[in-house]
């Protein structure tokens, strides 16, 4: 008996393995963009034509990295000051985005990993296949990233983004955004989303933004400025909670100790 | 009538062209920041198993190779087992990142050989790495499998594979072994040979 089997023969004992109700609540793709958004250019080559085959969630779905702190720098979180060479920081607006990380059942994820990057004050990227001619900020990198408290919240400090043209229509230029990656607790609730700021005009004629399909799905990406959190004579402060999936039941507390 | 108080998930956007600098900011360039991309090594110690590379390219579908896609995967150990089990391999992270070359596409995992893993109904799933693909131009994260060729009987056994009904379509999801510790991945995102896309 190879090993393949003798590992089934163990497994399918009765009982061990079943579990019946557990899993993901399903994906809303109706709520998400759809793969195929023609206004949104790039989309049209790299959007399947074929349905997405769906299974109940496994083991490999309902698990995922686990991350630590001490995996993290302390200016991680400080986009103002983690590329500076100046103490100053970087130039632009200075505001604190913070918020929540909940599922669909409004609790908060706790100690998830949340990356976010973002261009700078000017709206340029500090990339190399950029070439739009707004300056760098010498002093500002465009990356970040922390891990939610026991309550699911996380904060960044930061600069306001710039608006930035792009190469779609002959005149696109996306909304002021900061790109948002969050882990959740398992591979199932994986997520790259952007955030927008309340009032940009700009959100609205964005092809990006508009690959949402609701009024209601674009505002639930739009932050909200707290002038109750505000610093006085330092950082505005943005309001930006994410929702993952929620969870029918948890098979295993995630340990600890991270990768 | 009353309301079922559930919040709507957030929707998901386009990673963009300039994922890099968030989550391999060392790849882009951004020194100094992080000391270390997340997810560049899998493999943190003596990792039991066999040691793989994966190997591809991501097309679309006019047959180019995408050089701006990021990719994560998520796998057990060679034991079958994931990082959050008891018993799995310290030595082996189950998780990693990687960027297509900027210039060719192409996109490699230094991993080990997954063990299998069980179903819901505790039958075997054949061994497997989950793949997920963002990039500008996808507006939610593309989730597949990568199967490996050369497991025939645990892959003709497979609770997921055997749902499949247009069976021409299984190749798609099975990495070719090149006999050197190589397989071999590619992707097609859309048009013939289309890989398949799950929704779980």
């Amino acid at each position: 008996m190879n090993a393949f089997k003798q590992k089934q023969a163990v497994l399918q004992t009765p009982g061990g393995h079943d579990r019946p109700g557990g899993g993901l609540y399903a994906r809303d793709r109706s709520w998400h963009p759809a793969a195929l958004t023609p206004a949104y250019k790039t989309s049209v080559t790299r959007s399947p034509t074929r349905a997405p085959i769906s299974f109940p969630t496994t083991l490999g779905e309902e698990t995922g990295p686990v991350f630590t702190r001490d995996r993290l720098g302390p200016l991680d979180a400080d986009l103002v000051h983690n590329f500076a060479r100046s103490p100053d920081g970087a130039i632009g607006p200075r505001i604190v985005v913070q918020g929540r990380v909940l599922d669909e059942d409004g609790r908060g994820v706790p100690h998830t990993l949340v990356e976010v990057w973002q261009a700078n004050a000017g709206g340029r990227y500090r990339h190399k296949k950029e070439g739009y001619l707004a300056p760098l900020d010498p002093d500002f990198g465009g990356c970040g990233r922390c891990l939610t408290d026991e309550a699911g919240r996380y904060e960044f400090r930061t600069i306001q983004p710039g608006p930035y043209p792009w190469p779609n229509g002959p005149n696109d230029w996306r909304p002021a955004h900061i790109h948002f990656s969050v882990f959740g607790q398992s591979w199932g609730q994986r997520l790259i989303t952007q955030m927008y700021f309340d009032g940009d005009p700009m959100i609205w004629r964005c092809p990006i933004v508009g690959t949402i399909p609701s009024p209601e799905g674009i505002e639930s990406l739009v932050a909200r400025l707290d002038m109750e959190a505000t610093i006085p004579m330092d950082a505005r402060v943005y309001r930006f909670d994410i929702v993952l999936r929620g969870r029918r039941q948890t098979l295993f507390e995630n340990r600890m100790e991270g990768l | 009538m009353q309301r079922i108080a559930r919040l709507k998930e957030s929707p998901s956007q386009t990673a963009g062209p300039y994922v890099h600098i968030g989550m391999l900011p060392n790849f882009a360039g951004i020194d100094g920041v992080f000391d270390e991309d997340l997810g560049a090594r899998m493999i943190v110690g003596e990792a039991k198993g066999e040691r793989i590379t994966i190997r591809g390219r991501v097309f679309d579908g006019v047959g180019a190779a995408l050089k701006d896609v990021l990719l994560e995967v998520w796998q057990a150990d060679a034991q079958g087992l994931f990082p959050s089990q008891e018993g799995a391999d310290p030595a082996f992270t189950g998780w990693g990142r990687q960027a297509a070359d900027m210039d060719t596409g192409e996109f490699a995992f230094e991993t080990v050989k997954p063990g299998p893993v069980p179903f819901r109904d505790g039958r075997l799933m054949a061994p497997h790495v989950s793949l997920w693909i963002v990039a500008r131009g996808i507006n939610l994260g593309l989730q597949t499998r990568i199967y490996f060729a050369d497991e025939d009987e645990a892959n003709a056994s497979d609770p997921i594979l055997s749902r499949i009904e247009h069976r021409d379509r299984i190749p798609t999801l099975l990495a070719e072994p090149k006999g050197d510790g190589t397989y071999r991945f590619d992707i097609r995102l859309q048009g013939e040979n289309e890989t398949i896309f799950f929704d779980f």
